[in-house]
């Protein structure tokens, strides 16, 4: 039976009257037309439909929309256009078909929140649940180390600025 | 000479001598997207009067990058920033069909290659149509005339026009006969590492695949279809009841297709749901009670006691084998591989009164179209592709199935639009995989230690065989069913057991004076394809892995015995020097082993080396060092991230646990039973390019072959077990 979730989208407050079972991957791209989470898998292994719940990174596909109840999500849409990870990525040439980008770009998100220079290994733990088919792995690793350094820098100049 | 995948179609007459004809519509408009006054000198290029510069792009981008690569080419010639083109997917059309095979196709490697000259060609043909348009504007002679970056400038006088302002006078003028082409010393973007133009919208998931196709709202109503296949290859319905699945909420139709039960329902969810409440009774097929170990068991009887249907080589070599004092012999094998594009199969549709539109991540548009129609019974002619980006290819999305299939669904739903998308089940379950094949390897040495004969027996199905299912569909509908059956059939024969592709790789440019490749026809229904680097990803790893045997039999360093034996085959030599030189071969760091593979495909060659860790029975590949002699080099950044992703592809099916088959079904399911690789498992990897003026030759593929021998090679050095199957798995006791 449809029922009436609301929760925060990308700051904006959305209501949808949709199956609360549903998977919130198919609430975003069927219902919301938001293309960026991807499905890959449907069963919480590739990574491709990551986003963020309340500051939390979760596998879109394994989150019925009833648990999105009153939270915030935060999609790839939702990340700043100058968000050092977006031109990390950019700079470092990750992107070959690009499909598993957003998702990795989400994960890289939280790993950076909790860990903000990582190490490889760090990397490696965290990133392990994004699957890339197209081999773009060594380049992901470069480009968090690089977000991580303009990251370091814009704080620094921030803090330089007050 | 070695047959490519290409030339091979070609001489068979299978493609462009007629058995395709009629995939090319003669009443197609000249070009497409053409927007009214502009200047349109080729199918490629368009300039507006506002000065924008447009260009079609032809192949598939599947994430090699041409995307970025193709526009470069053009545009060195136009003398126009290629960062500044607009790039639009172009569609289907003749203009853009292969001029030997005359369908338009992402593969083989192929796409720069084959590119490289008609569109220079192309950029200097219009870039001279400017000029002369410039000179008759302002009454001087062409040589007075010069360009930069989209604006034709005054030699002398400095008056200058932007290229969309010439464009009236350009549009009536007539193509010159012949046009000459710059000099490598005056490139300005192409050999330049330019940065992909998809980043920023593939990043930001802005980009539009084919999954994403009308969920923008661009398609209102549309719908969402799910297909529930028999899990057995060539099985079929024998009976369904869908009374609970047509209770389900947002159902909106039920019906059967050639290929299982078709459910169509408001969004994916809703569709998938209902398809897991049908109930189906299966009849298995030809394959029942068919498993891996029964395929083995088939092979083994081949090689045994089957005669080769292809043999070739020169020299003799059972001559040579009678005249041995000595005779090294083992048998390799590599199993199935799935392709797992991370993007599950799916396309998009609309069938109107005037004619159905489609939107399909595919690498064969002109393929996918007529399959598309056959089905929807709507005519070729009114049937309008659009390619989007599609989320890896690796061979998979030269298949159409998924366009058949969509094809019998939009016919039973008129003017609806409907995507139809696959699980990552059914992408698994239903591939076109790389076949399981089975080597027999036999080496003689003569009385003075030389190595004198080669001999290597391989079972495989035919590749190139794949393609013929789908042909008596594909003709036209025109051509009567018998005819097409006909020629289906005809082209089976040519094909059976001489198709080229099955050996690729395995004539190895080693000096050995009696070579002999036997290749049994072997095909027992499991459905397969071509899969990244198709023969060569197998093969490469038999070849590459037995000469190190006998390197080791001749008590002789990997590298130096290579080189020794390669002394016509000055590009192998240069890349396995430089790679031995790049990773301090012979100098590992502490903990850790080498290995060493090289490998000619697609016209390039690869010298890879490997470094290997090893603790126990486990094993971890830590680094890889490839040098590539891909010819001369468009944009070196894409090709390294080409050879980066071959190798971890390649890596993938070497080290993960293999798919595997019982009552003639795949037995796994997703990437918890079927794993890929994933970021701990990827290994550095350091691409060196060889600088070379030969024309560009293949990319995408070539990374692959080398890394499975090179990594198996490693594991030898220290634990002495030869590994001669994939994937690769140490056995207890290793020192
Ligand atoms: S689609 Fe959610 S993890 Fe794969
Ligand atoms: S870039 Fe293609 S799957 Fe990651």
């Amino acid at each position: 039976m449809p029922e009436m979730i609301e929760f925060e989208l990308n700051g904006v407050l959305q209501r949808v009257d949709e199956d609360p079972t549903t998977p919130l991957l198919w609430i975003l791209r069927d219902t919301l037309g938001l293309t960026g989470t991807k499905f890959g898998c449907a069963q919480g292994l590739c990574g491709a439909c990551t986003v963020s719940l309340d500051g939390v990174t979760l596998r879109s596909c394994q989150l019925p929309l009833s648990a999105a109840q009153g939270k915030a999500v935060t999609t790839i849409e939702g990340l700043p256009s100058e968000d050092p990870l977006l031109r990390a990525w950019t700079e470092t040439n990750v992107i070959q078909c690009g499909y598993c980008q957003p998702g990795q770009i989400m994960s890289a998100r939280s790993l950076l929140d909790t860990h903000p220079q990582p190490s490889d290994e760090q990397i490696d733990v965290a990133m392990q649940g994004n699957i890339c088919r197209c081999g773009t792995y060594p380049r992901i690793r470069q480009a968090i180390h690089h977000a991580a350094q303009i990251r370091l820098e814009q704080a620094e100049t921030k803090g330089e600025d007050s | 000479m070695t047959i490519t995948r290409r030339s091979f179609l070609i001489g068979t007459g299978v493609v462009g001598g007629g058995l395709l004809i009629g995939f090319q519509l003669k009443d197609e408009a000249p070009f497409p997207h053409t927007r009214p006054e502009s200047f349109q000198p080729n199918a490629w290029l368009q300039i507006t009067p506002d000065g924008e510069v447009i260009f079609q792009l032809d192949k598939a981008e599947m994430g090699q990058g041409v995307v970025t690569s193709l526009p470069t080419i053009l545009g060195e010639e136009l003398d126009f920033d290629p960062q500044r083109m607009r790039i639009e997917m172009a569609g289907v059309h003749r203009g853009y069909a292969d001029p030997v095979m005359r369908i338009q196709i992402t593969g083989g490697s192929m796409s720069v290659a084959t590119g490289w000259d008609p569109l220079r060609q192309a950029g200097a043909t219009a870039r001279a149509l400017l000029i002369a348009a410039a000179a008759k504007t302002w009454g001087v002679d062409e040589a007075m005339c010069r360009t930069e970056d989209g604006v034709v400038i005054h030699k002398t006088n400095g008056q200058q026009l932007q290229y969309g302002e010439l464009v009236a006078t350009a549009r009536t003028l007539k193509p010159p006969t012949k046009v000459g082409l710059k000099e490598e010393e005056d490139y300005r973007w192409v050999g330049k590492s330019l940065l992909r133009t998809d980043g920023v919208a593939k990043c930001r998931g802005q980009a539009l695949f084919g999954m994403d196709v009308g969920l923008d709202g661009s398609l209102p109503g549309l719908l969402t279809a799910v297909v529930v296949r028999c899990p057995h290859f060539g099985g079929k319905v024998e009976s369904y009841s869908d009374t609970t699945a047509l209770a389900f909420p947002g159902v909106v139709d039920i019906f059967e297709i050639h290929s299982g039960i078709a459910v169509v329902a408001h969004g994916y969810w809703k569709a998938r749901k209902a398809a897991e409440a049908l109930e189906v009774t299966w009849d298995k097929g030809p394959l029942a009670g068919v498993d891996s170990a029964e395929i083995r068991r088939r092979q083994e009887l081949e090689l045994a006691n089957g005669e080769p249907s292809d043999t070739s080589g020169h020299g003799d070599v059972s001559k040579a084998f009678a005249q041995a004092s000595e005779v090294l012999e083992a048998t390799y094998a590599a199993p199935l591989a799935h392709h797992s594009t991370l993007e599950p199969q799916n396309c998009t549709a609309i069938i109107r009164p005037d004619g159905a539109e489609v939107w399909a991540p595919t690498q064969s548009p002109s393929v996918l179209r007529l399959i598309f129609s056959h089905y929807s019974e709507v005519p070729q002619e009114q049937v309008e592709v659009h390619t989007t980006f599609m989320g890896g290819a690796f061979g998979r999305r030269g298949h159409v199935d998924f366009a058949a299939e969509l094809g019998a669904i939009a016919k039973q739903l008129l003017g609806q639009p409907v995507k139809l998308i696959w699980s990552r089940e059914d992408d698994l379950k239903h591939d076109f995989y790389r076949p399981a094949t089975l080597h027999k390897l036999r080496a003689a040495r003569d009385k003075n230690g030389a190595f004198s004969a080669w001999e290597h027996k391989l079972v495989s199905p035919s590749f190139v065989e794949t393609i013929f299912p789908n042909l008596g569909a594909a003709l036209p509908t025109w051509v009567p069913t018998k005819m097409s059956r006909a020629a289906g059939s005809k082209a089976k024969e040519w094909i059976k057991g001489v198709d080229p592709t099955m050996s690729d790789g395995a004539h190895i440019p080693y000096a050995i004076p009696n070579l002999e490749v036997g290749v049994h026809h072997f095909d027992i229904g499991v459905p397969k394809g071509f899969w990244r680097s198709v023969g060569h990803s197998h093969n490469a790893f038999v070849v590459e892995s037995f000469i190190d045997e006998l390197a080791h039999e001749a008590q002789e360093d990997p590298v130096t015995f290579r080189l020794a034996a390669l002394k016509d085959h000055p590009r192998h030599r240069g890349v396995l020097r430089r790679a031995a030189k790049k990773a301090d071969w012979g100098m590992p760091p502490r903990g850790r082993l080498q290995g060493v593979a090289v490998h000619e495909s697609f016209g390039s060659v690869v010298a890879e080396i490997a470094e290997v860790s090893i603790s126990g029975t486990d094993f971890q590949v830590e680094r890889v060092v490839c040098v590539v002699d891909c010819g001369f080099v468009i944009n070196p950044d894409l090709v390294k991230q080409q050879i980066e992703g071959a190798v971890l592809y390649g890596l993938s099916a070497a080290l993960m646990d293999p798919i595997t088959i019982q009552d003639g079904a795949l037995v796994q399911s997703n990437f918890h039973d079927a794993p890929v690789l994933r970021i701990h498992q990827a290994p550095s990897i350091e691409v060196y390019l060889m600088d070379s003026h030969a024309p560009p030759s293949g990319v995408g593929e070539i990374g692959l072959p080398p890394i499975a021998p090179a990594v198996a090679n490693a594991l030898f050095h220290v634990t002495r077990q030869r590994l001669r199957e994939l994937p690769l798995r140490l056995a207890q006791g290793s020192p």
